[in-house]
């Protein structure tokens, strides 16, 4: 493999009916910082059915030429269609890098691409950055957030990597921005496609994407109870935020699994970030330590949330709860 | 019907500390676990025995020690357990270690191959769809539930960020299973008897196949550059002081920052 011959910081545009997901512009705008520094270009890979008039909005969102694959076989995600347009891409245009977020979708594809043109992948990156001869540096945390590992793929193109939504940061939409929108076509092979979609269900129409909230009330075993959970839903209300949770609560069926902040949950950054009776282990602290600000109460002074927060009170999680409730309130 | 299930052996992450001034993991004491993904795909494969007389293979690729796990699953109902180990495979990464479970893999007869979403140790969900791809089998990953009609056809309840799909599948496929798709039972006793009398059959890169070039550090495209503790950023104000006053701090500071 003649690794001079890939060019191209690729992103695979993520939609669902029609709609561009958040992660994908998270993406585009890291893979424009990462190709101003290397001098290499931004290119969106966007698949799906009746999907062309949104192409323009990649272009502003910071690809310098959208690969639009519109066909009636990349409807909905499933793997193997996927697979096979993306792959036909690779063969033809041998991209340097492909960035894909790591979504139930990203996960889902990324290794199976990965193994059909056999190259790396690093999963669940927080960090891409570039180093010598322009490869990437992918650092992702592993056994549960406890290390961090930087991760290269020096001999083998492209360099895969999958990024978490809500860790990197889109650009401002820019309209005056020009590229190239080009419609690619794929040779399908229908007789693979072996996973027959039934039915899609969406649980809770009200649902919330935690990630997008400036401010979060979290909460913790040391609130761990309905009264608490009221708490804090209150306190929620009062300030415009939303609730999330760590594992402790969610276990204990008080929130769902999309308010569970940390590695095996979601990882956001909002300008706010209350814990309350969190004790901060490693696996919480993963999800949530690039808010902006934190705010930790917990009764253990020695609790490791200290060791994140940027203000700390020593005290029981649930009047403290109540009383700037009160004090919002009166206001 | 045959079902294969992969089990890896993983140090319970929720014990790991950090040696603050090595950077270096504290494993003494930590102890080794059936990766919780992978144990609720062995209860899915023992469910599936129960009910349709299934029977049931495990297989991990790992070093001498991970014999135990294997022990576990025979004790929990499995039939057959194979250990995949030789020094070949040491330093492989996800593709490596995917197309070594490939190589073995192809040496099976299965219906359904099973194996956890991610490994708690490396969180990458990448070894089951790598496997998928090696076998050219369809792959449905995130499992929540599994039907089987009795002939062909598997049913499965996929978990998605809004909800779930329900996908339809004929054997042989792979899919990859949620820890939270069932309650895995404890060994019995009698299981436990039955585990270190039943054979665990040892298969090292010979018994499989592959080609050595794929295998280990050699096979694998991606190297790890450096590992290193997470920074720390330096510890905020704590303070301990009453309800009122602690309070009137949070009040205070968020106006600061323009947040109130």
């Amino acid at each position: 493999m003649n690794i001079e011959e890939y060019k191209g910081i690729y992103v695979f545009i993520e939609q669902r009916e029609g709609v561009i997901q958040g992660v994908a512009l998270e993406l585009l705008g890291q893979a424009r910082r990462l190709a101003d520094q290397i001098n290499d270009k931004v290119v969106a890979l966007f698949l799906g059915n009746n999907i062309s008039d949104k192409a323009q909005s990649l272009i502003a969102a910071g690809a310098d030429k959208v690969i639009c694959i519109d066909a009636p076989e990349l409807e909905q995600y499933t793997t193997e269609p996927y697979t096979q347009a993306i792959c036909q891409v690779i063969d033809e245009m041998k991209p340097d890098a492909i960035l894909i977020g790591a979504t139930t979708i990203g996960r889902d594809l990324g290794p199976r691409i990965s193994a059909r043109v056999k190259t790396g992948l690093t999963a669940d990156c927080t960090k891409i950055e570039t180093g010598e001869n322009n490869e990437l540096l992918m650092t992702r945390p592993a056994f549960g957030g406890n290390l961090m590992a930087t991760i290269i793929c020096p001999e083998h193109r492209p360099q895969m990597a999958t990024v978490r939504p809500g860790v990197m940061v889109a650009l401002e939409a820019d309209s005056n921005r020009t590229g190239e929108i080009v419609n690619y076509k794929v040779n399908f092979n229908p007789a693979k496609f072996k996973v027959k979609i039934l039915e899609n269900v969406k649980e809770d129409s009200n649902k919330v994407d935690i990630t997008d909230a400036r401010i979060l009330v979290s909460g913790g075993r040391g609130l761990g109870n309905a009264e608490g959970f009221e708490l804090m839903t209150e306190l929620a209300t009062t300030m415009g935020a939303e609730v999330s949770a760590s594992r402790a609560m969610v276990d204990a069926g008080f929130m769902g699994h999309d308010r569970q902040v940390g590695q095996t949950g979601k990882t956001v950054r909002p300008d706010l970030y209350f814990a309350f009776g969190i004790s901060g282990a490693i696996q919480h602290v993963a999800g949530m330590e690039d808010s902006e600000f934190i705010v930790a109460v917990n009764k253990d002074k020695n609790a490791p949330i200290f060791q994140v927060s940027d203000l700390g009170i020593v005290g029981d999680a649930k009047q403290i709860i109540k009383k700037l409730n009160e004090r919002l309130t009166k206001k | 019907m045959n079902i294969v299930v992969c089990i890896k052996q993983v140090p319970d992450t929720t014990e790991i500390k950090i040696n603050p001034e090595t950077g270096t993991m504290i494993r003494d004491g930590v102890a080794s676990i059936i990766n919780p993904d992978d144990k609720g795909g062995l209860e899915m494969a023992i469910q599936l025995k129960e009910q349709f007389g299934a029977h049931v293979t495990v297989i991990t690729m790992g070093p001498p020690q991970a014999d135990i796990i294997l022990r576990e699953a025979f004790a929990m109902g499995a039939d057959r357990a194979i250990h995949l180990t030789d020094r070949k495979f040491a330093g492989a990464d996800t593709l490596a270690t995917s197309y070594a479970l490939a190589g073995a893999l192809k040496k099976l007869d299965f219906d359904l191959l099973i194996t956890g979403r991610q490994a708690i140790d490396g969180d990458t969900a990448q070894v089951g769809p790598q496997i998928a791809e090696f076998l050219d089998l369809p792959q449905v990953s995130y499992t929540q539930e599994l039907k089987f009609d009795g002939e062909k056809t598997f049913t499965i309840k996929k978990a998605t960020e809004e909800g779930y799909q329900m996908l339809a599948v004929e054997a042989p496929c792979v899919i990859t299973v949620l820890s939270s798709a069932n309650n895995p039972r404890y060994m019995s006793v009698g299981g436990i008897v039955d585990a270190y009398q039943k054979e665990v059959e040892l298969w090292g890169k010979d018994n499989i196949d592959v080609e050595d070039h794929n295998l280990g550090l050699k096979g694998s495209p991606t190297r790890v550059r450096k590992a290193f503790a997470r920074e720390v950023k330096p510890a905020g104000e704590l303070y301990e002081v009453g309800t009122d006053e602690a309070v009137g701090i949070i009040i205070s500071k968020l106006k600061e920052k323009f947040i109130l």
